[in-house]
């Protein structure tokens, strides 16, 4: 089946199934990588896009529910003025171990502050819970989506008596 | 438990005494090898100093990244030890992964936190004698005595006059030049250090965070297939018969094939000949990942399981029961007389330990892309263990290890997972009978299903203490997996393991039961279990002696000195160190906590570091856990070297042990797996993880690794402190909250 999508602000035409999840769509049809896949259950949040500004898991989305929505991956999000902040705010604090669910991570939390400029703590971790980062980088993460939000809280990532 | 690594691995250790060998290549240029003469000439490249220096005209400078990247960070810190000595200017480093080449660069693989202490030594020395070449290159240039010269920021100064050059006008010059011994290089003072000691944000982070191409998964190349393989479900099972005509009608599939009919690739693990690393299934090729996906799911096979089909969790814990009944089938060591002394003791406590299989779970799945083509083999493989794959997979195809190239992708985790590469001989197997390159991608379901376990175990343990409240006698009955004699090497037990050396009367047995399950090493291998039971039981014994469980611990540690423990030994000082600084900083014995609100504290040695861990929990009436904070004290030397991202590191050990504790299990049901997602298997979520503060205790010994140490004492840390809020006392993993009610 031919699709017209909508993906990071241009229409591309793709020729595949129509059970084919976008995130397959993404990775295999566009070479658009920067999506990863995890789990393919929506269990892990590794592969999460945008869907009109919302956030979505792109292993469990057919390409056939998709229609005229907007699509944003971790390649577009920089364009939106939260995306780049998050992604300032993940090299500042220097966020990563492996690196492989920060995608996912920043596209959840850029969602979270389109939606939400000031979040709490525990709106953060509310917002945040269902992506999974198996290196457990989750206070830095909190930390970076802070300091996106608000830009105040760069405190030192130094440790003690180092 | 100083170095736990599978016996391959160790034999490509060098030894500290041939740890560097130079020799002068093609061109003067300067060659870095590990063991002595067997440095090897590599042709040079204009711009190239060694073969990890390379500066370009603009004064950029790169540094090859040697070992591969699994989120340790050892992209950036490694790189940091050669710019540091090289004074270069690191706002214009480039750090590149190297190519595989282990006669350039030494041992090139990620374990057993080994790149720090294996590298810091050599590759400040390479550093420093591409400098001092640059430096004799300037001085020629000028006319100068060397002795006049200065390096800062990738240029040389000559002091008296003020002139700079900059490295890169001056490389060209210097690659002409002999290469310093590195033995004899001078090394700087580290009070002088700019990169060392300063927080160096991973150099991939800008790509991470932009959603470039990066990992292994990601790989592209012209003309490939996308590949899936089905193994059966139970360790060891063969396909009988497949509906492989009605697969390679489907759309976008190209073929489906059986992988290892008839053919053994045996390897040996655990001194023996135990599984075949091409395990035998069926491969399906096709032109995108979901089409492959959706001929796997209409693929029906009928398997001959074998004899796996028998084995169960519950099966072994049936068995480990009647071992513990019974007289043990090796005592490996014994100290005093630990019979005679639990009979004459003050106080006896037993209890007996379980913990379950785990899978690594690393959230890229093992894939890999791979391109045979005659003789010849390209692959593209996220693997902690490059060297070990391409000999695997040279001996499975037939093919000369110089045939084989292997790129060092970066992984989306490695845990000790990806130090086999039996996903690197399936892409390879499938390339060669597909006749083209292909990406095999595991399910989330192959590779929690499919993975090299740390195993189950069960402990039986009985302490005395004296009538003054000292441990006096220990016995433990480890029941584990073997054979003949010998337990296998990643459910095995040290007989160094504390508190040996430090209890008068001390027995460490064990009972051993086959299993078909394959076993391999999960991050802080064999200690990650072990130290849960051994700092556990300490704490039993502390409370029935009624002693401060942080004190009975550095009582029983005793007096500072180090105990025959692997290369380096276990200095007792140092466990009492970050015991004690630990109990500073987290308040221990001071704070009035709520009821139901404990700390628990714990450490170990391994991977050359220590590490001691006070965790503060909660448990409410309902018996569900809020853990409120941990405190880490790590000691792994003099020098940390990138603080930013070792903070990072110690954390995620902290909070991965927390996983295991609180989440975590494997069951094997008729010889197979029974989690397939991360929602049987899940890893420590946002909700869950607690803040961790790292605090490092500096002791003047060399720098060693922090992606093992931090691990262990976590998960004894969390169970000491549930029991101080609760009086309960957890002896089975993961906990169980029901147990925990008030």
């Amino acid at each position: 089946m031919r699709y017209s999508l909508h993906v990071n602000g241009h229409d591309h035409t793709i020729d595949v199934d129509e059970d084919t999840p976008l995130l397959w769509v993404l990775r295999d049809a566009m070479n658009l990588k920067g999506t990863k896949y995890g789990c393919g259950a929506g269990l892990c949040g590794a592969c999460t896009v945008h869907i009109d500004g919302q956030a979505v898991r792109s292993c469990r989305m057919p390409i056939a529910a998709i229609g005229t929505s907007k699509v944003v991956t971790i390649e577009g999000i920089g364009a939106t003025p939260a995306g780049a902040r998050l992604q300032q705010a993940w090299m500042k604090v220097d966020v990563p171990q492996c690196g492989y669910c920060q995608p996912g991570q920043i596209m959840t939390a850029a969602a979270l502050l389109a939606q939400n400029s000031a979040p709490s703590d525990d709106e953060i971790v509310a917002a945040m819970d269902g992506n999974l980062c198996r290196c457990a980088t989750y206070l830095r993460i909190k930390q970076a989506v802070k300091l996106a939000a608000d830009g105040t809280s760069a405190s030192a990532v130094n440790a003690k008596g180092a | 438990m100083s170095l736990q690594l599978p016996p391959e691995m160790k034999r490509r250790l060098p030894s500290r005494r041939a740890f560097l060998a130079v020799t002068a290549g093609a061109g003067g240029a300067l060659v870095v090898g590990y063991y002595t003469g067997v440095g090897r000439a590599r042709s040079l490249k204009p711009g190239e100093l060694n073969a990890y220096v390379s500066i370009a005209p603009d004064n950029t400078v790169t540094i090859a990244a040697k070992n591969p990247e699994i989120g340790q960070g050892v992209k950036t810190m490694l790189p940091m030890l050669v710019a540091e000595e090289l004074d270069a200017d690191w706002s214009r480093v480039k750090t590149e992964q190297a190519p595989l080449d282990q006669d350039a660069y030494g041992p090139q693989f990620a374990g057993g936190s080994m790149s720090t202490p294996l590298n810091w030594d050599p590759l400040r020395r390479v550093g420093a004698a591409a400098r001092q070449m640059l430096v004799t290159a300037a001085a020629a240039n000028w006319n100068v005595p060397e002795r006049e010269c200065s390096t800062a920021m990738s240029k040389v100064r000559h002091d008296p006059t003020g002139r700079t050059l900059d490295y890169g006008a001056l490389v060209a010059a210097a690659a002409k030049l002999r290469a310093p011994d590195l033995r004899s290089v001078k090394l700087k003072d580290p009070k002088t250090y700019t990169i060392i000691g300063r927080t160096k944000p991973g150099v991939d982070v800008p790509v991470i965070v932009t959603g470039e191409p990066l990992f292994g998964i990601d790989v592209e190349v012209p003309g490939m297939l996308y590949a899936v393989f089905q193994k059966c479900p139970v360790f060891g099972g063969r396909v009988k018969s497949a509906n492989l005509d009605e697969v390679k009608k489907l759309p976008g599939v190209k073929d489906a094939f059986v992988v290892g009919a008839g053919a053994q690739h045996a390897f040996k693990a655990e001194g023996r000949t135990q599984f075949t690393q091409l395990m035998n299934g069926v491969a399906i090729t096709a032109d995108s990942t979901w089409h492959a996906e959706k001929a796997r799911a209409a693929l029906k096979v009928e398997w001959d399981e074998g004899p796996g089909r028998s084995e169960s969790s519950a099966g072994y814990a049936r068995t480990a029961a009647e071992l513990a009944s019974k007289a043990p089938d090796l005592v490996f060591r014994s100290d005093g007389d630990a019979a005679r002394a639990l009979q004459s003791a003050a106080k006896t406590v037993e209890a007996a330990y379980e913990y379950p299989f785990l899978a690594h779970a690393t959230l890229e799945p093992q894939n890999c892309t791979a391109s045979v083509t005659g003789d010849r083999c390209e692959l593209w493989a996220p693997t902690q263990a490059p060297g070990e794959g391409r000999q695997l997979v040279a001996k499975t195809l037939g093919l000369r290890e110089s045939d084989v190239d292997v790129h060092m992708m970066r992984c989306g985790g490695g845990f000790g997972r990806r130090l086999v590469g039996d996903f690197m001989v399936e892409a390879a197997w499938i390339s060669k009978v597909a006749g083209a390159p292909v990406k095999l991608t595991w399910s989330r379901e192959d590779d929690i299903q499919h993975d090299y376990y740390r195993p189950g175990g069960w402990h039986y343990l009985k302490g005395g203490i004296d009538k003054d409240g000292k441990l006096i006698a220990w016995r433990q009955h480890f029941a584990t997996f073997g054979r003949d004699g010998r337990m296998s090497d990643m459910a095995g037990m040290p007989k160094q393991m504390h508190p040996a050396g430090r209890v008068a009367n001390l027995e460490y047995a064990a009972s051993l039961m086959p299993s078909s399950v394959p076993q391999g090493p999960l991050r802080a291998p064999v200690v990650n279990a072990l130290v849960w039971v051994e700092q556990s039981f300490i704490d039993e014994l502390a409370h029935a002696a009624g002693k401060d469980p942080l004190q009975f611990q550095i009582d029983l540690l005793g007096k500072a000195e180090v105990l025959p423990d692997g290369e380096r030994g276990f200095d007792t000082g140092r466990a009492r160190g970050v015991l004690e600084k630990v109990r500073e900083v987290s308040g221990w014995g001071k704070a009035k906590l709520p009821a139901r609100t404990g700390m628990g504290v714990a450490f170990s040695y391994c991977h050359l570091g220590y590490a001691a861990e006070v965790v503060q929990a909660s448990v409410a009436a309902d018996g569900k856990i809020k853990i409120d904070k941990v405190w880490a004290a790590v000691d792994v030397g003099r020098q940390i070297i990138n603080p930013g991202a070792a903070e990072n590191q110690c954390q995620g050990g902290v909070l991965d042990g927390l996983s295991h504790a609180l989440n975590q299990k494997i069951t094997i049901e008729n010889g197979a797996v029974v989690e397939n997602n991360f929602d049987g298997f899940p890893p420590l979520s946002m909700m869950q993880a607690p803040p961790v503060e790292i605090h490092f205790v500096l002791t003047d010994h060399d720098p060693t690794g922090l992606g093992e140490p931090p691990l262990p004492p976590a998960i004894p840390a969390l169970t000491n402190a549930i029991f101080a809020a609760t009086g309960k006392r957890v002896r089975k993993l993961p906990i169980d909250t029901g147990t925990l009610g008030a």
